[in-house]
């Protein structure tokens, strides 16, 4: 029977959620580095018993851990993440140029068909990939060098490279997302990028339609249709049909378009979930009411999903690597909150119920669904 | 030269090290030989006192001795003879205020 093992990254250590295939009774496992803020912890398709995660502390810096038996022991690998090169300089709040440094890893992609390959999304911004399994890092430099990286600004968390979305048909096709600088495609495996972000307008830009600057929160693909993308920036849900040449706004009936997670039902490409957050000033859903919006036609028409979450008083807020889906029939759906709940749907967001209600703030959701 | 070095909790769970660290640190004792045995003997260290490249220390990170702060002195500076002799120990200490990161100079700290 098939089961799912829920991977959830918070602000004081990372917890393994298990449950089988009905997805009923939970076992929790952790804190895992209780104490350490855990950004994200993503497992690898190519061997589900190889976990990799983001440990960070203001204190202590990055560390990056590995588990080879689906997270009951974890290793330290590898932690030095050098830019190529003098880094050079991205904009600070104010417009003024600031030096990149390197601060922490906010994503974790492991290649679908070798484990020991992860890609690793940075704040300040850039991309690096391992092939050793993490014992060391490297730059895919052609994306800072892209020759906008000066005009790059951090959004309220950070100069941050966020989403890692690798084409599965093609892995030579990558798609990436900073805050704030927006979507960036290569074709060639890293070596050289494209802006991808025609079609997005951003009102705290001096240009709202510029080539870069945009606030992009994050980006889901389906894996049967590697053309389309979704997306939730800073303000609006966006849809690309063409891998991104161009944008169109799909926010249609959402009581806000502010958010920070979206991402797709694993079986059906036109279904899409996103949390509506009030706006980028409060940070909390509107009218005290937590509700998923779920789309079935691909954007424009939204349809909230409230039976089992919290319709008073509740003012958590959804990250936005805090969502995703599992492949089991009916998909599952599940999302952690900044207050410590971490919601799961096994009928694809028809009804909802926590699987635990108390852990530290939630940073990151992934699942992986096991045979 | 056995010097006792005693670690936050955070690096004591990270490393295994149970208790004080005794280590055996060759010629001038500072906080470069000090933390340069430590790394040999506890390699996953690496990077969460000081820089990879740079080794320069990571801002959270204080180094205390014999009641006196070490953390702003160039790391080659002699360490008292009493922390050279074992008698006293190194103390690495996370700031008090290190536990919460500040992103930016807004002090902004949601994602």
């Amino acid at each position: 029977m098939s089961s799912v093992r829920v991977l959830v990254g918070t602000h004081k250590g990372a917890f393994v959620l298990s449950s089988d295939g009905k997805r009923e009774k939970w076992d929790v496992s952790g804190p895992h580095f209780g104490g350490w803020e855990l950004y994200h912890v993503k497992g690898s398709p190519a061997d589900p018993n190889r976990l990799y995660a983001s440990q960070s502390t203001g204190w202590f810096g990055q560390l990056i851990q590995r588990s080879n038996d689906g997270g009951q022991t974890w290793e330290p690998v590898g932690n030095q993440f050098t830019y190529d090169g003098v880094p050079g300089a991205h904009q600070w709040y104010d417009g003024t140029p600031h030096p990149w440094e390197f601060k922490r890893v906010w994503h974790l992609e492991p290649s679908a068909t070798d484990p020991d390959v992860v890609w690793a999304g940075v704040e300040d911004a850039a991309l690096f990939r391992t092939d050793d399994g993490g014992k060391t890092w490297g730059e895919l430099s052609g994306l800072r060098k892209h020759g906008s990286g000066p005009q790059w600004a951090p959004g309220a968390g950070g100069m941050c490279l966020h989403t890692i979305i690798v084409d599965p048909s093609d892995p030579q096709r990558i798609y990436i997302a900073i805050s704030a600088a927006g979507a960036f495609r290569t074709v060639d495996g890293g070596a050289t990028w494209q802006a991808i972000n025609k079609g997005l307008r951003s009102a705290h830009i001096p240009d709202p339609d510029a080539e870069v600057g945009h606030c992009v929160h994050r980006i889901a693909m389906h894996p049967s249709r590697p053309q389309v993308l979704f997306m939730q920036k800073h303000w609006d849900v966006m849809r690309t049909d063409n891998a991104g040449d161009s944008w169109h706004e799909v926010s249609g009936n959402l009581p806000t378009d502010f958010g920070f997670a979206i991402d797709v039902h694993a079986h059906e490409p036109e279904t899409v979930y996103v949390v509506p957050i009030k706006s980028d000033h409060l940070h909390y859903p509107p009218d005290g009411q937590l509700r998923v919006y779920r789309s079935k036609s691909g954007g424009n028409e939204w349809e909230a999903l409230t039976e089992g979450l919290p319709q008073k008083d509740c003012y958590v807020n959804v990250l936005r690597n805090a969502m995703a889906v599992d492949k089991l029939d009916a998909c599952g759906v599940y999302f952690g909150t900044t207050g410590g709940q971490v919601y799961g749907s096994s009928n694809a967001g028809d009804t909802w119920a926590p699987i635990v209600e108390n852990l530290p703030s939630v940073l990151s959701v992934e699942v992986q669904t096991l045979a | 030269m056995s010097v006792r070095v005693v670690l936050p909790a955070h690096l004591r769970n990270l490393s295994g090290a149970d208790g004080e660290v005794v280590l055996e640190v060759e010629g001038a004792v500072s906080v470069r030989t000090v933390l340069d045995a430590l790394e040999a003997r506890y390699p996953m260290l690496l990077g969460t006192l000081r820089d990879h490249v740079t080794k320069q220390r990571r801002p959270f990170v204080r180094f205390f001795a014999c009641e006196e702060d070490f953390s702003m002195e160039p790391p080659d500076v002699a360490l008292p003879e009493a922390v050279a002799s074992g008698k006293e120990p190194l103390l690495v200490v996370g700031a008090i205020a290190g536990g919460r990161r500040r992103s930016n100079s807004l002090g902004v700290s949601s994602q």
